[in-house]
């Protein structure tokens, strides 16, 4: 083990029982059918870095994402949080409340994820109220207001609702949120893609501003090669719920290994083409 | 006769508002010329959608083409009547929308609604549309052994294909593709967007494409038109646009778009500060002013006309 080592994802499965109920499995005379999401997957991230999951629709991205925040119990493996290991059993609610206030998550899309009738200072202290992080209101208030402008946003922002503002500024409110609770580790699945392009480069600037200035760990997982490149330090590959190739970022992308990812780099669209007249395939 | 499919002079679309109307699309022109795939980019409520809609005929209740034309060859269809509309909707217009699993009857097997969309708008029998509805299947390459199956029973990039072939059985003149390969992964977006040009070639039908990916637009397109909060910014063929863009949009909407081919974790993007501003709260002058660095002191006074068909910007006048 690294000692920078911050996050060991350790031969991590997650198998979904798809059977018929077990009446009509009798009468079929079918087995019990199982959907392997992930399957005996391992990496770790350093502190400090990005790690970014790249791969199509059902390899088993977010399925990952989900295990590594506490949210989704592996059928298999574990995560170890510098040593913590989130689904173990002997330790006790206490522990394992500490180690999740180390870990938080941003969500896909800025839509969804934040609850349409709270105002936005009470969607960025409820994880300060969760956690018991700050002992008066008028704390919790300022904590509400440095979390804001840490993202970009203004105090006065606290009293308005999500709707009132664009999906770029919602996400800055997620990333906000997900740093409420001064976290060291955070998963971001798929942050920019509901997000316009000029809007996706201020979110991705931000979230390296973030860990410059913090020193966060992430994980990253999206489909966009061109993002993954600015924004990883290193790469892995998944396909079927399995990780087919993991390197530096550089290397990955540079020269890959394996046909899949020479696949998925040669596919992503990029605008030169447009400019020299070439075409895929 | 000219080579010109479809042109649009000074379109203008409002939604009446009791605040004030709301105007999505804002004195928009362009032609499309027959076989030529034309794209439009821009960010989400720039108008790009709108514009498909209202050649479709398809604007929503309280919107209406406040003024202006569209004329589809020598016909001027924006204020034909229900009737006459759906004589040249399906038919000399296919569509492609973004999402395939609403865009099919989930009721009904991909075979019977592509044999119904050929019986109802080309003039043959039963037996006939089910053989063109078969070889429409063989040419968006799935096997005609599936023409009894179900939408739910293929892929995401299997949908679209049957999507493409519906909107190809008429054999119409212009296929308006709204955002086709947004639900994809990158690797099926390749094939599809590489089928839906290799059969609009062959059959010198011109394209529509709405997307708001710059890749897409730069290995697709022979034109592309910039949309920004309702106008069209910049217009111009796709390999020149993107090798010099002159709107400062433009040249935003380049430059913060990450490549796969450079950069690396020092790497700090381009980014146009704020938003698209809402359609209710449009500034006054140029919409774009306010994110713009060489926003000169007459932009926050007036609108710049498109100069010389090409770019909307006083930078240039």
């Amino acid at each position: 083990m690294s000692e920078h080592e911050f996050i060991r994802i350790d031969r991590l499965s997650q198998r979904f029982d798809l059977s018929d109920p077990w009446i009509a499995r009798l009468i079929s005379r079918r087995p019990k059918q199982f959907l392997n999401a992930v399957d005996n997957v391992s990496f770790n991230i350093e502190k400090g870095k990005t790690y970014a999951l790249v791969g199509e629709s059902g390899s088993g991205k977010s399925t990952i994402a989900l295990m590594a925040v506490g949210l989704l119990r592996p059928t298999g493996g574990s995560v170890l949080i510098d040593g913590h290991n989130l689904y173990d059993r002997t330790q006790s609610q206490l522990e394992h409340r500490r180690t999740r206030r180390r870990l938080q998550m941003v969500f896909q899309s800025p839509y969804a994820s934040l609850n349409p009738r709270w105002r936005v200072g009470n969607i960025l202290s409820e994880p300060l109220r969760v956690f018991s992080l700050t002992d008066s209101q008028s704390a919790e208030r300022r904590r509400v207001h440095e979390l804001l402008e840490q993202v970009g946003l203004s105090q006065s922002d606290a009293h308005r609702f999500p709707h009132e503002f664009s999906g770029g500024q919602r996400q800055r409110i997620s990333i906000a949120r997900a740093l409420a609770s001064r976290p060291e580790f955070i998963v971001c699945d798929e942050p920019t893609s509901a997000l316009d392009v000029s809007v996706q480069a201020q979110v991705l600037n931000l979230l390296k501003r973030l860990q410059n200035d913090l020193g966060l760990t992430y994980l990253f997982i999206t489909h966009d090669l061109a993002v993954v490149r600015v924004m990883a330090h290193r790469i892995g590959v998944l396909k079927s719920g399995r990780l087919i190739e993991e390197e530096s970022t550089q290397s990955l992308i540079e020269s890959p290994q394996s046909e899949y990812t020479k696949m998925l780099i040669r596919s992503a669209p990029r605008i030169s083409r447009g400019t020299t007249g070439i075409s895929f395939t | 006769m000219t080579d010109i499919l479809l042109s649009v002079r000074n379109l203008r679309v409002v939604f009446p508002h009791r605040h004030g109307d709301l105007v999505p699309i804002d004195d928009i022109s362009f032609n499309v010329k027959k076989g030529e795939i034309i794209g439009f980019v821009g960010e989400s409520g720039a108008g790009k959608s709108m514009t498909g809609a209202a050649i479709m005929g398809l604007i929503d209740d309280p919107g209406i083409i406040e003024s202006g034309e569209i004329w589809l060859g020598d016909v001027r269809i924006d204020q034909l009547d229900a009737k006459r509309l759906i004589k040249i909707r399906g038919k000399r217009i296919g569509m492609i929308f973004q999402d395939p699993l609403t865009s099919l009857n989930p009721l009904k097997t991909i075979g019977d609604q592509l044999v119904e969309t050929i019986l109802a708008h080309l003039p043959v029998n039963a037996d006939q549309a089910k053989r063109k509805a078969l070889i429409g299947l063989e040419e968006v390459g799935i096997d005609s052994g599936r023409f009894n199956a179900f939408p739910h029973e293929f892929s995401g990039g299997m949908r679209q294909r049957v999507v493409i072939a519906l909107a190809l059985a008429a054999e119409p003149e212009l296929i308006i593709a709204d955002e086709p390969t947004t639900a994809l992964d990158v690797s099926v977006q390749a094939q599809v967007l590489e089928l839906l040009k290799k059969l609009c070639r062959e059959r010198n039908a011109s394209v529509m494409l709405i997307t708001h990916d710059m890749g897409v637009i730069a290995e697709t397109t022979d034109r592309v038109a910039v949309l920004y909060a309702g106008r069209l910014a910049e217009i111009g063929n796709t390999a020149s646009l993107l090798s010099s863009p002159r709107h400062p949009y433009t040249r935003g909407l380049i430059a913060s778009t990450p490549s796969v081919e450079h950069g690396d974790i020092s790497t700090h993007l381009y980014q146009i500060e704020g938003s698209m501003p809402r359609l209710d709260a449009l500034p006054t002058g140029c919409s774009f002013h306010p994110r713009c660095q060489d926003a000169l002191p007459r932009c926050r006074l007036r609108q710049p006309e498109v100069i010389n068909e090409s770019v909307a910007c006083f930078l240039y006048e």
